[in-house]
Parts: structure tokens; C-alpha cells; sequence
């Protein structure tokens, strides 16, 4: 049997995958701590939660009684201390290793034996994380995907010494939550990045031998693939910014060159080309229309 | 406008019963001449002159040098090993091509009702070369044991609303066909994330034996 999960904190709650992870716990009836170090972020993750549960009773998915009863539920605060009453902490903050093994080594401080802390890396080791705290065998990768709220897939890692029941209890927390769990090892980018990462430099890669423009790829993964939406299209979307931190932070641990930052998506960072949030990328963004660069 | 077929075996993009076979004329004066199998005879009078690729280029065909090539065209229709073809076309080109051969082309296949996108003659176009380092890296994770099969191909289904995951995508079309591919790939590039993955490897010695 595994151990009841009653209160659960997020760490980088301000952010939107910690917010959408807020959202996931407060939806499956869980009271909920949402921690960042800044109040500002939080009263918007709040408002958001707010309004996103607002809309679940305006399509008729909870009533309103429904709706008070999980806001009841739904905490926030800038003191780390709040989250000693939890029984599961999520952390969702700055992709880094150091700033992660520090979170995790001051909740090892704060929150009693029996919490198990969760990491939302996509690209860390849990392990390494883990490395931070008297009680890796408690720590155990568990990466949502953005926008957390929405999407239903959540890889499940555990680092080396990360215990049976441990895994158990975060993995039987995700079900019951209603999300879709599966377990990868512990390794770079797990399935989802270890994957997309290279893919989508590949695609850069061929833009850069003269195979074809980035609409012509796109449209080749789209139509003869049944993708929604083309490397390119999508490298756009999460930005071209982040790409090369994901290049930066697989190349150095795997030396796969596929993973090696390719030089014209340097090339347009440098030039403030970073897809949809600055207005072009590889396509050019006017409104909700799109053109190809 | 007008076309006429050389067909010398049977074709990946068109097999038998494909409406766009119907749809060719029995005249040597048609503007545009599909060639499905070799040989290849190029011909400047023709308005364009396509040619059905495999895993080869195009420039294994004709001489992209010479001026009689430039109203020739490479094309493939992009199909998973055995399953049925898509409807989208890979259509080749040289940088010398002729633009009115490529327009014209283009216009054929459209017509036809397939998508139609234009890319250099490199080996593996565009789908084969970015598809099949990414299935060589999902047969390899899998050996490791990274995930199992299953939840990597939940994985991508999930995580980026693929269709289908790259496991089931690569067994469905065939791993003998994987490696008939990334063989060709691997001899051209010369680089590891296109050689044959182990499971590739042993189903072409199984159907050699």
C-alpha cells in the first residue's frame, strides 16, 4: 500500500508549468501550497487558477459549490517554510542543476521524512538532484508538459537511489490525479526530448544544407506524417531561445552531435529572432497570420 | 497538359490501380513524360521530364551539368515501407533546374491531388533524412531500455500529438525497409546516427537466409 498523499506544495509555482501543475493537483482534490519566491507571479498563477476553474463550471465540468471547495484549497506564499506540511513537493523552477540540488537540499530541511520530492526537469538528472538532500531515495523525476493543465502525459523517472515505494506512491498520485504516467530512466531528456531535441535540429541542419525552406519541411512532416505541426512550426512556438538552452544542456552530457546547437539557430538568436514571442522566427508573425522567413 | 508513362516495374508512388496511371496519355508528343523505373532518356523538347526516385538521387540519372537536364525532375511520394503511399511528393530539383519544368511539375502532381513540396537532390530528401535518425535513436533507446516501446510511442502521442509513435512507426513500415534506407543513407553521409540499428541489420540477414 502505498502512502496517502493529502497536501501538495509547488515550488516555482509562479511560473507557467508550476502554475499548470498547481491547477493538476487542486483539479484531483488535493490541498495545495504553491511556493515562489516573488509575490507577484503567485497572485497571477491565483488568477489564472481563478479563471481556469471558471471556465470548468461554465462548461458545465464542476459547479460553482465545486469550484469554491478547490480555491479553498488552493494556497499561496513566499515563505518556504509554509510547505513543511507537505506530503508531496513538486519542483518546477529554473532549469538549472545547482539552483534544483539547493531546492531540494532546503525542503529535506524543512519538510518531514515521509514527504516525497518531485522534480519537474526535463533535462536533469534526478539523480544528481537528488544529490542535494539526505534522502534521494525520496526524490523522483516527475516531468509534466506545457501547459501542464491541459496535457495529460508525465514522464516518471527514478534516479538510482530513488526507493520502490517512493515511485509508487508519485506514480499511483499521478493516476489519481488523472494523468498519463510512464517511467523512463534516468537520463538525458528522458523519451520526449531525448527525441525532439535532435529531430528539431536535424530539421535546422537541412534548412542549413539547402534540402528545403522551412516551409517545405514543415509541410513534408505535416502531410506525409499526419503531424500537427511541422519542427520548424514548432521550434517557433517554444521559442528559438530555448532550443539552444536544450542544446546546451544535452551536448555537454551526451556529445551527440545531433544535439550540438546548430550555427544558424545561433545565428538567430543573435539577430533577436526568436520565433513566436519576438514576431519571427523561422516564419514571420503578423496578427494570428503566418508567413514563411 | 499532357503526359505520357515509361514504366519499367512496379512503382512505390504509383502501384497498380492509382487513378494518376489512368490518367496518362499513349503519345510521344505529351509535354511532360513520368518515368517510372530506368532507363532515364532525357529530352529538351519535353516541357519536363520526372523521374520516380527510390533511395537514390537523382543525379544518379542524368548529369545535372548537362543542358538536357535541366527540364528533368526527380520525385518521390513519401510511403512507410509496405504501407500505402501518402499524398505527399518530394519533387527534386538542381539548382540549374529550369523553373517552368518545376512549375509544371508541380502542377501535374497537384492536380493529382498530392502535396507537393520542392527540395534539393540530397539523399534522403527531407522525410527520410530527418525521420530516420530519429527512429535509429528510438530502436537504440529502446535496446537500452530507456522506456518500453509502448510508452515511448505513448510518449509522443501524448507529449506532441503525433499520430503515431516512432516505434510503431518504424516496425509498421518495416525494419528490413528501415535498413534498405538508412544503408543508403549511411554509404552517402557517412555518419553514425544513419547506420542500420542492430534490429534493422538482423531482419535484412533474416530474409537473406
Amino acid at each position: 500500500m502505498t502512502q496517502k498523499i493529502q497536501t501538495v506544495g509547488v515550488c516555482g509555482a509562479g511560473g507557467t508549468m508550476g502554475a499548470g501543475i498547481a491547477i493538476v493537483a487542486a483539479r484531483a482534490g488535493y490541498s495545495v501550497i504553491c511556493y515562489d519566491t516573488v509575490e507577484a507571479p503567485l497572485m497571477k498563477t491565483v488568477k489564472q487558477t481563478e479563471a481556469f476553474f471558471q471556465k470548468s463550471v461554465e462548461r458545465g465540468k464542476m459547479s460553482t459549490a465545486e469550484r469554491d471547495a478547490v480555491l479553498a484549497r488552493f494556497d499561496r506564499t513566499t515563505d518556504i517554510g509554509a510547505l513543511a506540511k507537505c506530503d508531496l513537493v513538486i519542483e518546477a523552477v529554473f532549469e538549472n542543476l545547482e539552483v534544483k540540488r539547493k531546492l531540494i537540499g532546503r525542503l529535506d530541511e524543512i519538510c518531514p521524512p515521509h514527504t516525497i520530492f518531485g522534480s519537474n526537469t526535463s533535462t536533469l538528472s534526478i539523480t544528481e538532484i537528488a544529490s542535494g538532500c539526505s534522502r534521494p531515495e525520496r526524490v523522483v523525476g516527475m516531468h509534466f508538459c506545457l501547459p501542464a493543465q491541459l496535457m495529460k502525459l508525465v514522464e516518471m523517472s527514478p534516479g538510482i537511489l530513488t526507493s520502490e515505494a517512493t515511485f509508487q506512491a508519485a506514480w499511483d498520485w499521478t493516476v489519481g490525479c488523472g494523468q498519463i504516467p510512464v517511467k523512463t530512466q534516468d537520463k538525458p531528456g528522458f523519451i520526449l526530448n531525448a527525441l525532439l531535441v535532435p529531430f528539431n535540429n536535424d530539421a535546422i541542419r537541412a534548412i542549413e544544407a539547402g534540402v528545403a525552406d522551412a516551409a517545405g519541411i514543415d509541410t513534408a512532416i505535416k502531410a506525409g506524417l499526419g503531424y500537427k505541426m511541422g519542427p520548424l512550426e514548432l521550434i517557433d512556438l517554444i521559442g528559438l531561445d530555448t532550443q539552444v538552452r536544450l542544446c546546451e544542456a544535452f551536448y555537454p552530457i551526451t556529445f551527440d552531435p545531433r544535439a550540438a546547437c546548430p550555427p544558424l539557430l545561433r545565428r538567430m538568436v543573435a539577430a533577436g529572432l526568436l520565433g513566436r514571442k519576438s514576431g519571427r522566427g523561422f516564419y514571420s508573425y503578423a496578427g494570428n497570420a503566418m508567413f514563411g522567413a | 497538359m499532357r503526359y505520357s508513362i515509361r514504366q519499367n516495374g512496379e512503382s512505390r508512388s504509383f502501384p497498380l490501380g492509382e487513378s494518376f496511371l489512368d490518367g496518362a496519355v499513349v503519345d510521344a508528343t505529351a509535354e511532360i513524360a513520368v518515368y517510372l523505373g530506368s532507363p532515364v532518356v532525357a529530352d529538351a523538347g519535353k516541357t519536363a521530364v520526372l523521374v520516380e526516385l527510390h533511395t537514390e538521387c537523382l543525379a544518379q540519372h542524368v548529369d545535372e551539368a548537362a543542358p538536357d537536364s535541366r527540364n528533368v525532375l526527380g520525385f518521390a511520394r513519401y510511403r512507410n515501407g509496405a504501407l500505402p503511399p501518402s499524398n505527399l511528393v518530394e519533387l527534386v530539383r538542381f539548382p540549374s533546374s529550369n523553373d517552368g519544368a518545376v512549375e509544371a511539375a508541380k502542377a501535374l502532381l497537384e492536380t493529382a491531388g498530392m502535396t507537393v513540396v520542392v527540395c534539393a537532390d540530397q539523399p534522403g530528401r527531407i522525410l527520410d533524412r530527418l525521420l530516420r535518425p530519429k527512429y535509429n535513436a528510438a530502436l537504440r533507446f529502446l535496446e537500452e531500455g530507456l522506456a518500453t516501446a509502448k510508452d515511448m510511442d505513448t510518449t509522443c502521442k501524448l507529449g506532441l500529438g503525433y499520430p503515431d509513435g516512432p516505434i510503431e512507426r518504424v516496425v509498421n513500415g518495416g525494419l528490413r525497409h528501415h535498413y534498405d534506407v538508412t544503408k543508403a543513407l549511411f554509404e552517402t553521409y557517412g555518419t553514425a546516427a544513419y547506420a542500420p540499428p542492430r534490429q534493422a541489420v538482423a531482419a535484412a540477414r533474416r530474409k537473406e537466409q
